[in-house]
């Protein structure tokens, strides 16, 4: 099986899809780019090449060029999408939400339910996020959690590039608006993808580790951390758990309880901002459930609660890191009441 | 001029009065206490949704603004359905989830009412990408209010529809009040002269009258079809009630509304057109006014006595699979 990256898989999922659906479309700011410019045609493949190739490909009928106009353009993919296209949205970075949300959250989101279960829209939004490209604050939120809030949507998080490609083909697929969220940290992460298409379920926790001492559950970028911490701490004789929920909406609850009542020890890892994200969810999830099973307080690693900054120290000082994990896990692994 | 059969005029006139008895009856019924929630009037603009849907089928896709009861009629959505729905019944045509603000029926192209001012013409720009992409020669027309003239969304959507060439249409029905604040003073510039800087044909016109609003919406609609880009037509229109049922009016002048409904009545005009030139007799006019009537009266019965939904409905309809 050859190696790719997020990025290569990504792109080989949307392809694929396109090449098995006519119906399946993507547009979005420079996703080929150079329309109407002097020089070079498909100039970007998207602003950092991830729909490269695809409209050469596909032509610029099914690889639509956008103005900047974030609202004009996702919520004409939801009109496309109820209407009968597969349409895939790039919403550049997902900090750029707020011009385009209400066509997100109150026109794709409600269609089905408002219009009394009539409605299908089989919208996907893909969109970068995260910290660590030194982007500042409005290019490296996660606002994850503001999505999963919101009924209506399912939320993606693929925190490896086999998960990024089965996890958006299953996407395209889906008959429900899907935001899906892509870490711009990890575009040229690689691992052995399949060549053929491959869908991933949603609502399907994946465990990366599994262990007798601690629960871990981190989201996108962290599981990869996670993973790390889980394999220096087994050396040291704590074994850990480690989930990748893959959708927060819908979110495998079932799995994060029945890991969480066996080990009675969670850590849970989030990179979104601490108040209302899904760490704090997951563990009221916990604590509801599982309060009798708990052998320790839940601990939460999280950045803290400012928007992201700027100067390299200080982002590096903010996002969540193996060190602080270990940390937290150890804490956890040796709480005795 | 616009050549129209007997039978388009006849459906026309039938639309026209169907909408005007539908919230008539409505306001009447909101006063009583038995329709829950939000309720936005269209009588008064028939004019305008009845001589633009006259040009589409169901293949055509309209989106419609928080004054959305007119639209739904004109684009041929059951009445008893509607009203079921407004009354938030089980069997109304969203299952009573939606209401008057979210009343939609996408087999007949009409993709929903919009609580959110200005919600509508990015969804009408989505419409009619799938007819370009998919070649089903149809086109999506997005009716907005004065109000959402002025959101971003609605600016935004002329422009996308026009670098896109999409088979679209605005109608700007102007009513002259944006809640209590007059359109007179909250639209910058003109409405014509802002399809002008998007590079869209424009085109202004009595929307009380039935004619030259279908005449403005066949050439808009044509040029839609033929693959040559969005219009815009800007219809000056009055409303014959308050922004919402229960709207005191106050921002109003004195006597202001007694006039308009003497004065600029729609379906008066449309009468007078008819007879006088001998297209129509009253007595056909008579006669639909009473099978409408009869419909409406139906509806409202039919509604009263219609079942709520229950509480397995409350869990269900958010996601096709979950």
């Amino acid at each position: 099986m050859a190696k790719k990256s997020y990025r290569q898989a990504i792109n080989e999922a949307l392809a694929q899809e396109m090449r098995r659906d006519p119906t399946v479309i993507v547009m979005g700011e420079d996703n080929a780019g150079g329309l109407g410019s002097p020089g070079e045609d498909d100039a970007w493949g998207g602003v950092l090449g991830v729909t490269k190739g695809l409209m050469p490909e596909f032509g610029r009928e099914r690889v639509l060029d956008t103005p900047i106009t974030e609202s004009a353009f996702i919520g004409a993919a939801a009109g496309a999408a109820a209407t009968g296209l597969r349409p895939v949205a790039e919403l550049m970075f997902v900090d750029f939400m707020g011009v385009c949300f209400d066509q997100i959250f109150n026109q794709a989101g409600k269609f089905r339910y408002m219009f009394g279960g009539k409605a299908v829209t089989p919208l996907v939004v893909r969109t970068m996020y995260g910290a660590g490209f030194r982007a500042a604050s409005q290019h490296s939120q996660c606002l994850y959690p503001i999505f999963t809030h919101t009924p209506g949507l399912k939320v993606v998080l693929p925190s490896s590039p086999y998960e990024a490609k089965g996890l958006l083909i299953q996407a395209i697929r889906d008959d429900d608006p899907v935001i899906f969220f892509e870490h711009k940290v990890m575009y040229d992460d690689e691992e052995e993808v399949p060549d053929e298409p491959y869908t991933i379920p949603f609502g399907e926790a994946n465990l990366t580790r599994e262990g007798d001492d601690v629960t871990i559950v981190a989201l996108g970028r962290m599981v990869g951390m996670a993973n790390q911490v889980a394999d220096t701490l087994e050396k040291d004789g704590i074994s850990c758990t480690v989930i990748d929920p893959r959708t927060t909406s819908p979110l495998d609850s079932d799995t994060i309880l029945e890991c969480a009542e066996e080990t009675g020890r969670v850590v849970v890892v989030d990179e979104a901002s601490p108040r209302c994200n899904m760490a704090t969810d997951i563990s009221a999830l916990i604590a509801e459930n599982c309060f009798g099973a708990l052998k320790a307080p839940i601990k939460m690693v999280t950045p803290p609660h400012t928007p992201v900054p700027f100067a390299p120290e200080l982002e590096d000082l903010y996002i969540p890191n193996p060190e602080k994990i270990e940390a937290a896990v150890r804490a956890v692994a040796t709480y005795e009441r | 001029m616009l050549q129209l059969s007997r039978e388009d005029l006849l459906q026309a006139y039938t639309r026209m009065r169907t909408i005007r008895d539908f919230e008539d009856r409505v306001h009447e019924e909101f006063a009583t206490g038995k329709i829950p929630g939000f309720v936005h009037l269209y009588a008064g603009e028939e004019a305008s949704a009845v001589g633009v849907c006259l040009h589409l089928d169901d293949k055509d896709c309209i989106g419609s603004t928080h004054r959305g009861h007119g639209h739904c009629i004109a684009k041929g959505c059951d009445v008893e359905g509607m009203m079921k729905e407004i009354y938030g019944r089980r069997d109304g045509l969203c299952g009573g989830k939606g209401g008057s603000m979210h009343i939609a029926d996408l087999s007949k192209g009409m993709m929903g009412a919009n609580g959110i001012v200005g919600g509508g013409p990015p969804l009408i720009c989505g419409a009619a990408l799938t007819a370009k992409t998919l070649k089903t020669g149809g086109v999506a027309v997005g009716f907005v209010g004065d109000g959402a003239s002025n959101q971003g969304t609605t600016l935004e959507s002329y422009n996308l529809a026009k670098v896109w060439n999409l088979p679209a249409v605005f109608v700007v029905e102007d009513n002259g009040y944006a809640e209590t604040t007059a359109s007179a003073w909250s639209v910058g510039g003109s409405q014509l002269k802002r399809a002008e800087a998007f590079g869209m044909p424009g085109a202004q016109v009595n929307g009380h009258d039935f004619f030259e609003v279908a005449e403005a919406a066949k050439e808009a609609i044509d040029r839609a079809r033929a693959g040559e880009g969005p219009s815009l037509i800007h219809a000056k229109l009055d409303r014959h009630y308050g922004h919402f049922e229960g709207d005191a009016q106050t921002y109003r002048a004195a006597g202001e509304q007694e006039r308009l409904k003497a004065e600029t009545d729609c379906l008066k005009i449309f009468r007078q057109r008819v007879t006088e030139t001998g297209l129509l007799e009253h007595g056909q006019l008579d006669q639909i006014d009473k099978e409408v009537a009869s419909l409406i009266g139906h509806a409202v019965t039919a509604a009263e006595s219609a079942k709520a939904p229950t509480a397995e409905d409350l869990l269900t309809d958010v996601y096709v699979s979950y």
